[in-house]
């Protein structure tokens, strides 16, 4: 086959830039067991740096390496930056909570990019010795692959040799097998952190810089890069230097050789892969368990009843909520339709992610599926909408359940990913597959029946299905189903020990949660007329943690406080600033360094105070 | 008959013998003690008759049926209830509704959805609560609880499912002497009148010595010496594992 060789090369040089952002990435982890959602945003602002400042230099290669070397120390700074103004302060709070944070971090960057680079693409203008190229085995190889093919190895073998040669190395390779021990040792954590970051921010700003080389600076590199960094670092095994070099090496080799075989599955080949590679080796290629030390730290609180106040306060907004459209606008209706879904769409990942423990970052694909089996069941059978609405919990519960039998074995960050992942390919396939979904334009003409068409209508049924669903969630809580839950989820050895069926009872977590989610998606399929994949997008599921997480996860009045806050929050925002996501991110990382038990959790505990022994 | 025949028990991690060999037997309403020094192998016995590790050879026998390999939860349906060196409680419950799970998977009324945990089996585990001191604490927190207070906890939830077998892995760790006697009394009179074979370890020798009918003396994974109170006390090997490492009491 003649394509071997070409598309070997470029796959060599695809792992490389991969590995640039997965080694900073899985070394930040290591260290400070920091899931790091920024990585992206870092590798995005070394694009942007690189550019502004490679293209005021002169264009010999010696400038384009000084060039290069200031991009990597400016994005060091801004990595010293966030460390010590936002992460340092997260670093005892819940895994989870960090990750939001680092979310909201996302959010704040990609504004401020926006407002200092501006909307449009930023191509480097390539200068001539970048354009030139070899011939290798009878095929083209540019100067900008050659170039990644030969510095992804030696950025390797310069790290190996940091870590294995020097002090400091020593003792970030202490820190990732035992982080109390180092402590223990004396040694000033705080700086040992921070230097950290500074050097993974410099390596995905070496990344980010070098991309310039093959493509242009723009706002869609973070989310892009971070899905990306995410698959490399788990599939190695997080915190491992040389998995995530030999997982850069598998998928980006997989990817080049993907697109000629298979041009339309590239994504859920990479996918595909990680998933395997989780079922075999639940901690990555080379990871090793992860200890359940967390776990121990923060124990959940009780959770009890809710008290009087709250049930009657809860009665008069669902009053409220029954009668206000008599009294709001068309927009305002539409927007409270919204929040219906919302809180349809938060209190099932709360149900598994809360009482479950199973934190999924994918829970945009119930959502998706819900929606895409109402609108095609329209499309092969006419069936109406409520066919529709009862058929998509009924296939969100069915997909969820093959799925769930992949995942209840993981736990943490490694069934976190693989929920993403599993996202990922949802939304892969229904972007890709044109025939069946129409990809990117959506399925239009989701058409409700004569007696729904009113938006006042509608929205009394979205209503009414949110307030059951809502309430049999919570019943199911307070049920011994709930209990058996939470129980697994404090304690799995004790479970085990008294005859509960760990595996069984997450899975039914799944299922239900999935299955509540996939109403919450054709309820809003319903209501705009319309389905995208971007209902898929990892966005809409991080839209969903942060509605679980900003109300708490602890109790069951959270995740509906979390939903109405954010749909509030974020309708006020789009309307009043362009700066939303700036605004928005910095509310997050606000509320997360003040509240880490959430909205819900704080105000139950300002609650109790003084009530409870 | 005995409830529990093991015989020839043997682990080993990562090439290093954890449990070599290791053969007893406890009769109902017998207290047997299995003692040692740090690392002898104690845990690793108990996980391996409940289940929590599988053994790498050996047999495991309750009440005539081999259980030998079995997961935690199909021991636990056989009858056997455990506490754990390390206490493992559902925290984020009340010290109550941790004993009603325990009652309610018992019952198998697990798998059900609608009718609240709330006030079930309430009496029966307020009962079982009120039997190791704790029925003052029943509405509090569990994770609010003192440590010796979470070990009594846990044997309440042990005794949950009506167990013909109780593993209890150092149970007294974390109180003070004269609840430990109070709590193995306890356990002593609880196997007496329910014909409950006990299986324990303990690091305070004056409560071994005080509420076993039987001790068992492990080092580095075999058994060293068997027998009553009097015959281990004057044990030549076990007098010099013991006073060799000075510990006779309260390892932990
Ligand atoms: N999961 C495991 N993996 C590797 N080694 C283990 C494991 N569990 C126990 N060991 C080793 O097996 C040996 C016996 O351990 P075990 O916990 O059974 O001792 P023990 O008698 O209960 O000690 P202690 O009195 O400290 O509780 C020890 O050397 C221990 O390090
Ligand atoms: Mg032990």
């Amino acid at each position: 086959m003649d394509s071997i060789i070409p598309q070997l090369l470029t796959g060599l040089a695809g792992a490389s830039s991969l590995f640039l952002v997965a080694s900073g990435l899985t070394i930040i982890f290591g260290v400070t067991r920091i899931v790091n959602f920024s990585h992206g945003s870092l590798m995005m602002l070394g694009a942007y740096i690189g550019w502004s400042i490679l293209t005021r230099l002169p264009r010999e290669p010696e400038w384009f390496v000084l060039g290069i070397i200031a991009t990597v120390l400016a994005t060091a700074v801004i990595g010293v930056l966030l460390e010590v103004v936002v992460l340092r302060r997260v670093y005892r709070a819940p895994e989870l909570f960090q990750l939001l944070a680092t979310f909201g971090v996302v959010l704040i960057l990609q504004d401020v990019t926006l407002w200092i680079w501006g909307p449009v693409e930023l191509p480097l203008s390539r200068p001539r010795w970048l354009r030139t190229a070899f011939d290798v085995a009878g095929s083209r190889l540019p100067m900008a692959d050659l170039i990644l093919i030969i510095v992804g190895p030696v950025v390797l073998g310069l790290l190996w040799l940091v870590m294995n040669r020097t002090r400091w190395g020593t003792l970030v390779r202490a820190a990732t097998l035992d982080r109390e021990m180092v402590a223990a040792l004396g040694v000033d954590q705080r700086l040992l952190f921070t230097s950290v970051f500074a050097l993974g921010a410099g390596l995905a700003g070496f990344g980010g810089a070098l991309s310039l080389m093959s493509a242009s600076a723009n706002l869609h590199i973070d989310l892009a890069v971070i899905t990306d960094a995410f698959v490399v670092v788990v599939v190695g095994g997080l915190g491992s230097l040389t998995g995530a070099f030999a997982a850069s090496l598998l998928i980006g080799i997989l990817q080049a050789f993907g697109i000629v075989l298979i041009p339309k599955s590239t994504l859920v080949l990479v996918f595909l892969v990680m998933a395997v590679v989780l079922v075999f080796r639940p901690n990555g290629l080379m990871g090793r368990p992860q200890a359940d030390a967390r776990e121990a730290l923060v124990a959940a609180p009780v959770v009890r009843p809710a008290p009087r106040e709250l049930r009657l306060l809860s009665l008069a907004t669902l009053l409220l909520a029954i009668v206000a459209p008599f009294f709001v606008g068309d927009y305002y209706l539409t927007v409270l339709t919204d929040a219906c879904v919302a809180v349809i769409f938060a209190t099932s990942l709360h149900f598994m992610m809360g009482p479950g423990g199973m934190a999924s970052f994918g829970h945009a694909a119930w959502f998706g599926i819900g929606a895409y089996a109402a609108g095609l069941l329209m499309q092969w059978i006419g069936a109406p909408m409520p066919i529709g609405l009862l058929a998509a919990p009924i296939a969100a519960g069915i997909v969820a359940a093959l799925f769930g039998w992949f995942v209840v074995r993981l736990s943490g960050v490694y069934l976190s990913m693989l929920t993403l992942a599993f996202a990922q390919i949802v939304w892969a396939i229904c972007f890709q597959w044109v025939e069946l979904t129409g990809g990117d334009n959506g399925m239009l003409g989701l058409v409700r029946p004569e007696w729904a068409r009113d938006e006042r209508v509608f929205y009394w049924v979205a209503l009414a299905l949110t307030v059951a669903v809502a309430l049999l969630l919570r019943r199911a809580l307070y049920a011994p189903y709930g209990y058996a839950l939470r129980a697994v989820r404090d304690s799995a050895t004790r479970a085990r020990a008294i005859g509960l069926n760990v595996g069984w009872l997450r899975m039914a977590a799944i299922v239900i949660a999935g299955a509540a989610c996939g109403l919450s998606g054709a309820l809003f399929s319903y209501g705009k007329g319309s389905i995208f994949p971007t209902y898929i997008t990892i966005s809409h599921s991080v839209e969903a943690l942060l509605m679980v997480l900003l109300g708490g996860l602890q109790t069951i009045a959270g995740p509906i406080i979390g939903a109405l806050v954010y749909t509030g929050l974020a309708d006020i925002l789009m309307r009043s600033t362009d700066l939303w996501r700036l605004v928005l991110g910095a509310v997050i990382v606000l509320l997360v360094v003040a509240f880490p038990e959430g909205i819900a959790g704080a105000a139950r505990r300002l609650w109790l105070r003084g009530r409870e022994a | 008959m005995s409830v529990l025949v093991v015989q020839g028990l043997s682990k080993s991690f990562g090439g290093v013998q954890a449990v070599g060999d290791v053969s007893f037997a406890v009769a109902p309403g017998e207290m047997l003690a299995l003692i040692g020094p740090n690392g002898a192998g104690k845990s690793t016995c108990f996980n391996m008759v409940g289940g929590q590790m599988p053994p790498d050879a050996g047999s495991v026998v309750l009440d005539g049926k081999p259980i030998t390999g079995l997961g935690p939860r199909a021991i636990s349906r056989h009858g056997v209830g455990r506490t754990f060196q390390i206490t493992a409680t559902f925290g984020s419950m009340t010290v109550r509704e941790n004993v009603q799970m325990a009652l309610l998977s018992h019952r198998g009324k697990i798998w059900q959805f609608w009718r609240p945990v709330a006030g079930r089996y309430a009496d029966e585990a307020d009962a079982l609560l009120a039997q190791v001191g704790l029925e003052a604490q029943a509405d509090r927190a569990t994770g609010v609880l003192a440590y010796g207070d979470l070990k009594r906890l846990e044997l309440a939830i042990a005794l949950g499912n009506a167990p013909r077998l109780l593993l209890m892995d150092e149970p007294t760790a974390g109180m003070a002497p004269a609840e430990r006697v109070g709590l193995m009394q306890l356990t002593r009179k609880l196997a007496t009148e329910r014909g409950v074979a006990v299986l324990f370890t303990e690091h305070d020798m004056d409560v071994v010595f005080d509420v076993s009918d039987r001790i068992l003396v492990l080092n580095r994974g075999t058994l060293i010496a068997e027998g009553d109170g009097a015959s281990i006390r004057t044990n030549p090997a076990v007098r010099e594992i013991y006073l060799g490492t000075g510990a006779t009491s309260g390892g932990h």
